[in-house]
């Protein structure tokens, strides 16, 4: 349906339209969104633990998991609130990475990841490893600031935004696909931007 | 469950037009397929040019659950956007608009949830707060509930009028403007940013602490409260926040 009296002057040109999904355009700026206030997490009290079910498997502090193998990562990222961003410059461990080093490969087919703040979301399993996702711990070559989600946050670029959990603090494997905070509160539980899975009821 | 699914987007046709302040206007929508929602929803709006080009951006419900299938939105004009304007200078009464809704499961409130309350609202903020205020009117709450409203001047307090209106009846609604390039007209106001000391104080309106607390506005301004409120004794766990994002 076209919109009466409607005509943007903002079209993007065709070579990078096909990089824009459904419903979203490309923004230059990075807004900020989430449920609650910004914590503040400092560096020397933070630590990432991963865990099966209620069982921890490790534990890393700040310096431990900056040991591990550092990958850079630009992707383009899609925020349900229907913003896309191009080229956005991650530095981080591969969530391959953080398995390896804890000596496991993926016991169940879900994660979910915490976030300081309480903050969940669940990803599959498959949709994290791969060298599809890892903890970022640098944007655009500096630390992330806390209002985008340092220290560290998820980075699974290609869902959502709202599943690259801010204010990392564990990965949790789940037997069943258990829905986060988001998920509980109407956003889709899998949140493919290309097939524009952005609330519960799409598709 | 042999029903065919529904597209999640309804036509809603502009039955009113109100202009709140110079910057913000308010647009009445008659769905085409009424829902039930909560306050601080909001909706999804999308805008369609000849060539199938579309942008989509969200707008809070400034209605209050209770006052049937047509809603409102409360839209302030950023002059350089590109669907804001479009509602100031070009959307009429009897225009149809596609929006899908109600969304968002986070910055709701119902009476049943309790409180006391408190909101804060800077701009365009107040909307999903208005929602809030009005369902506490509609219900006859009893919820004590202190709204703190920043703004740089007097002529943009969106919904001043009503505001001022139910702050007078002094039945547990307690309204704090603050003016934040402007003197105060009323004595109870302030005008500067909202701080840890205007939080206080406005706490001490409330007959007990509140057990919920709502932050609305563009991403500086929920930042900045957010943290005076945390300065001011509010627990994290208790605030909840929406950030128009830009
Ligand atoms: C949950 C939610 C609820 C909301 N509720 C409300 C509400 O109740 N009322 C309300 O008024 N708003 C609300 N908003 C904000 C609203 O969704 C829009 O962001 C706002 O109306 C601006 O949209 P726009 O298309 O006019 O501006 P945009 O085109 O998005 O531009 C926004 C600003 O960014 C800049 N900009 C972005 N892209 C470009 C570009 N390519 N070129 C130049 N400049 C650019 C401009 O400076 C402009 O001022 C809400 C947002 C969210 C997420």
């Amino acid at each position: 349906m076209a919109t009466r009296g409607f005509f943007s002057s903002r079209k993007p040109p065709t070579e990078t339209d096909a990089r824009i999904p459904p419903g979203q355009y490309l923004e230059q700026g990075f807004p900020v969104l989430s449920a609650g206030p910004t914590p503040r997490v400092r560096t020397k009290d933070w630590s990432f633990t991963l865990k099966h079910g209620p069982r921890p498997i490790k534990k890393w502090n700040w310096a431990e998991f900056n040991a591990l193998p550092l990958t850079k990562m630009t992707r383009d990222i899609h925020c349900v609130t229907a913003w896309t961003k191009f080229d956005t410059a991650w530095q981080g461990v591969l969530v391959d990475d953080i398995l390896a080093d804890a000596g496991i490969e993926a016991p169940t087919g879900f994660l979910l990841a915490h976030g300081y703040d309480g903050y969940t979301t669940n990803v599959p399993a498959k949709d994290l490893t791969t060298g599809k996702a890892m903890v970022a711990l640098l944007h655009d070559g500096k630390p992330i600031t806390p209002d985008h989600g340092g220290p560290a946050r998820l980075l699974v670029p290609h869902l959502y935004f709202w599943k690259s959990a801010k204010w990392l603090n564990g990965l949790q494997f789940t037997e069943r696909d258990e829905p986060g905070f988001w998920e509980l509160r109407g956003y889709h539980i899998y949140g493919d931007p290309w097939r524009e899975q952005r609330y519960t009821s799409d598709p | 469950m042999s029903e065919a699914p529904q597209s999640p987007w309804q036509t809603a046709k502009i039955t009113r037009i109100e202009k709140r302040t110079p910057r913000v206007t308010s647009f009445f929508f008659a769905l085409s397929r009424p829902f039930a929602y909560r306050a601080g929803q909001h909706v999804d709006v999308r805008l369609t040019a000849p060539d199938g080009y579309q942008a989509r951006r969200s707008y809070s419900i400034a209605s209050a659950p209770e006052s049937g299938a047509t809603i409102e939105l409360a839209i302030e004009k950023l002059d350089d956007g590109e669907v804001s304007p479009f509602f100031h200078e070009v959307a009429a009464v009897g225009d149809e608009i596609e929006l899908r809704g109600p969304l968002g499961g986070h910055f709701v409130w119902s009476d049943s949830d309790g409180g006391p309350l408190l909101l804060v609202g800077g701009g365009s903020g107040v909307v999903p707060l208005m929602a809030m205020v009005r369902h506490r009117t509609f219900r006859k709450s009893a919820v004590p509930v202190a709204l703190m409203f920043s703004v740089r001047v007097w002529d943009e307090v969106i919904f001043r009028d009503e505001l001022i209106g139910l702050d007078d009846r002094r039945d547990g609604f307690d309204l704090v403007l603050t003016l934040t390039r402007e003197a105060t007209r009323r004595p109870s106001d302030y005008s500067r940013r909202i701080d840890t000391a205007m939080v206080m104080q406005a706490l001490a309106r409330l007959p007990q602490p509140p057990t919920l607390a709502y932050v609305c506005g563009s991403n500086a301004f929920v930042s900045a409260a957010a943290q005076a409120l945390i300065d001011a004794g509010i627990s994290a766990e208790i605030i909840r926040t929406e950030r128009y994002g830009v």
